[in-house]
């Protein structure tokens, strides 16, 4: 059993009753709903007479069904402007704020709590989404629901939970240029496995995730559900409250200086004791590329597809099964795979950061002819904040599209979408068989500067062979 | 699919035939592709179950044989349901017909989606589901008996003989199974003034002040 740990301090405060199953009730203090997950909780509370308990700790936005191109209403696509207007409708009804088009606020809404100051170390943070392990990198305890879930959270605030194992990923050393978040996650999830962080909630911690920022905190915390584990947390530090300060909902005045001393009694002590830990050296990670139709299929932009003889005996059939969907040759190299469509976006790797490394690819450089590629921010502040800083124009030039906030190509809801067999480098946290929108579309993962680096090139390349400042190099291909 | 109606009340044991459903990794978006997600009821979720699979295996899919019509039960292998957290995947298993899963391990949002619709995902040893799959396949109209309270499946089958596996489901489950308060949301709501207590100790709640 884990104890003096974030995760235990945060449970035991929020410990509401014990309920007869075995489990723990216990309170959600932020609860962020959207547009896909919601709809049948609230039809589900209207049929149980039931009201919102705490609608002030309930925040709504819509992401994964608004287009990209126009965001004009109606919206072309009836359902999706049926579900936009059915989560209006609700929220209207119980008194919940929506952050929605145009506000000024709106986005991915694991961008959107963060940049608005909402997630804060030490909440329990709950969403009908898997990806919202993001907010555990403010060091609160963070992990997405299903409907039914969602129905309980808005009519009870709070869950029927089974306390985890906390395991400590404890990463020494720095990443090198050109490697970032997204390849130490894409690594560790290589290393131990989609199902390795089952029963697991995960503490990322040591000198390499002390020196990340914020932002790519987020971007490790996002894809722990893709290792298994269902939260993932990093202890809040000096770098957590100077993001943090300022923003609209974050604490000021002199609630500010109490909320510091209270956050920083909530990290893990140095008795802290965990069911696990597993060590990792983050120089010794390459900038990392996934290959198959799990995001734990991922390899070092240099190696090659592993044989089955490379693998575990038990990981062969899911290899043999993504040979044939991926259409590629066990022991091929994955540098100089050639690919169609590029995609920067998404609750993983769509913010200002992000963006940036991209621009800092792509910029005096053409996508390369054929490649499809195209910039979509996690918010409305994130575009504000890239245009402002002429990012925007960066992209275009290069021959990128700019799009609108939203989802986008991660998943198949709103138009953006792979046609046929088309191969994808994305920056997004799923590789899954049909995810991206075409049942026989192809994902490769990997890091937005990646993504900018397959644009260029046409085909998967070593973003460290890229120079940021290089002037134009011709595209191959 | 089945005309079976939804779970209600205690779940204690459950008759029918089976699908096995071999592979790891089974996915929710593999479950119900992320296009059936466009809706705001669950109503009409069931064509939608495995949709991407069945199209590409052209009618071989265990969903669309015919032996398999009617079947209840689903038995998998490892880590079945990973990935998204929609609730849609159960929906349209369950609105397919299914009203319990087998399997050797289970992601655990699905699991607990599952649990909230009275559907129960029990795991089994890696060769007792090869087992069961096998003895499915030679024999499609056999059926199982699952007891919830003993723990057990059987295999009523003149084919391959009767057949009896142990299963496993964690004790807080399968009180809430069989004693019909799978549905959490009314045991929830009975504890408010725990949760106002509990909202009365909480820092970020109370102006930082309790520190
Ligand atoms: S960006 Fe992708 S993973 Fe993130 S919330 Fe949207 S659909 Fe889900």
């Amino acid at each position: 059993m884990s104890a003096g740990t974030l995760y235990d301090k945060v449970w035991d405060l929020h410990r509401v009753a014990e309920l007869p199953g075995g489990a723990t009730q216990l309170f959600i203090g932020l609860h962020l709903i959207h547009e896909v997950t919601s709809p049948q909780a609230f039809a589900a509370l209207r049929d149980l007479g039931l009201s919102v308990r705490h609608p002030e700790r309930t925040v709504a936005t819509v992401d994964h069904i608004v287009p990209t191109t126009s965001q004009a209403r109606p919206f072309a696509d009836p359902l999706a402007e049926e579900m936009l207007a059915t989560l209006e409708a609700n929220c209207a009804a119980h008194g919940i704020v929506l952050h929605g088009l145009g506000s000024g606020r709106q986005g991915i809404v694991h961008v959107i709590a963060p940049e608005l100051g909402l997630t804060q170390p030490g909440m329990t943070v709950a969403c009908g989404d898997s990806h919202t392990s993001t907010h555990g990198a403010f060091g609160a305890i963070a992990f997405g629901i299903g409907t039914s879930q969602v129905r309980d959270v808005l009519a009870s605030q709070s869950l029927a939970m089974n306390k985890l194992k906390v395991r400590r990923l404890w990463v020494e050393g720095r990443l090198q240029p050109g490697v970032y978040a997204k390849d130490l996650v894409l690594h560790i999830i290589r290393v131990l496995g989609v199902r390795g962080g089952v029963g697991y909630a995960y503490e990322f911690a040591g000198p390499a995730i002390e020196a990340l920022s914020m932002e790519e905190r987020m971007t490790l915390c996002n894809m722990a559900i893709e290792g298994g584990a269902r939260c993932g947390y990093v202890n809040p530090d000096a770098t957590t409250f100077a993001y943090l300060r300022g923003r609209p909902f974050a604490p000021s005045g002199d609630d500010w200086e109490r909320a510091v001393a209270w956050w920083s009694s909530l990290a893990s002590g140095a008795d802290a004791v965990f069911d696990d830990e597993v060590r990792f050296d983050a120089a010794a990670i390459a900038p990392t590329v996934t290959w198959g139709i799990t995001p734990g299929q991922g390899i070092g932009v240099d190696e090659a597809v592993p044989t089955p003889e490379q693998l575990d005996p038990e990981e062969r059939p899911i290899a043999e099964e993504a040979y044939r969907y991926m259409d590629l040759v066990p022991g091929a190299p994955i540098a100089g795979l050639p690919v169609d469509v590029c995609f920067i976006g998404s609750c993983t790797n769509g913010r200002l950061s992000d963006l940036r490394a991209a621009a800092a690819i792509a910029r005096g450089r053409q996508v390369a002819p054929g490649v499809r590629a195209f910039v979509v921010p996690g918010s409305e502040q994130v575009a504000a904040e890239a245009e402002a800083e002429g990012l925007d124009a960066v992209f275009r030039q290069a021959g990128f599209e700019w799009r609108e906030p939203g989802c986008s190509m991660c998943l198949a809801m709103n138009p953006d979408r792979l046609e046929g067999r088309q191969i994808s480098a994305s920056s997004s946290n799923r590789n899954f068989k049909g995810r991206q929108g075409s049942s026989t579309g192809r994902t490769l993962l990997m890091s937005p500067a990646m993504v900018a680096a397959a644009a260029v090139r046409g085909a998967v390349t070593d973003v460290r062979t890229l120079s940021p400042t290089e002037v134009p190099a011709p595209a191959l291909r | 699919m089945s005309s079976l109606p939804f779970p209600a009340g205690p779940v204690i044991a459950h008759r029918g035939r089976a699908i096995p459903l071999v592979g790891a990794d089974i996915d929710t978006d593999r479950i119900i592709p992320a296009r059936f997600l466009k809706c705001v009821t669950f109503e009409g979720l069931a064509e939608g179950a495995f949709a991407d699979d069945r199209t590409e295996l052209a009618g071989a899919h265990p969903f669309d044989r015919d032996e398999h019509r009617g079947a209840s039960v689903l038995v998998v292998n490892s880590n079945f349901g990973c990935g998204s957290s929609r609730e849609h995947a159960p929906q349209a298993l369950m609105r397919w017909g299914i009203r319990a899963v087998i399997g050797e391990s289970f992601a655990e949002i699905f699991f607990g989606n599952c649990l909230a619709l009275g559907i129960p995902c029990l795991t089994a040893d890696p060769v007792h589901v090869a087992e069961l799959q096998q003895a499915i396949a030679a024999d499609p109209g056999a059926e199982l008996y699952l007891d919830l309270e003993a723990l057990a499946v059987e295999l009523e089958s003149e084919f391959v003989g009767a057949n009896r596996w142990p299963v496993q489901l964690a004790p807080g489950p399968q009180r809430m199974l069989v004693s019909g308060q799978w549905d959490g949301t009314s045991q929830l709501v009975a504890h408010d003034s725990e949760l106002t207590a509990t909202a009365a100790r909480l820092p970020y709640l109370n102006g930082f002040a309790l520190v």
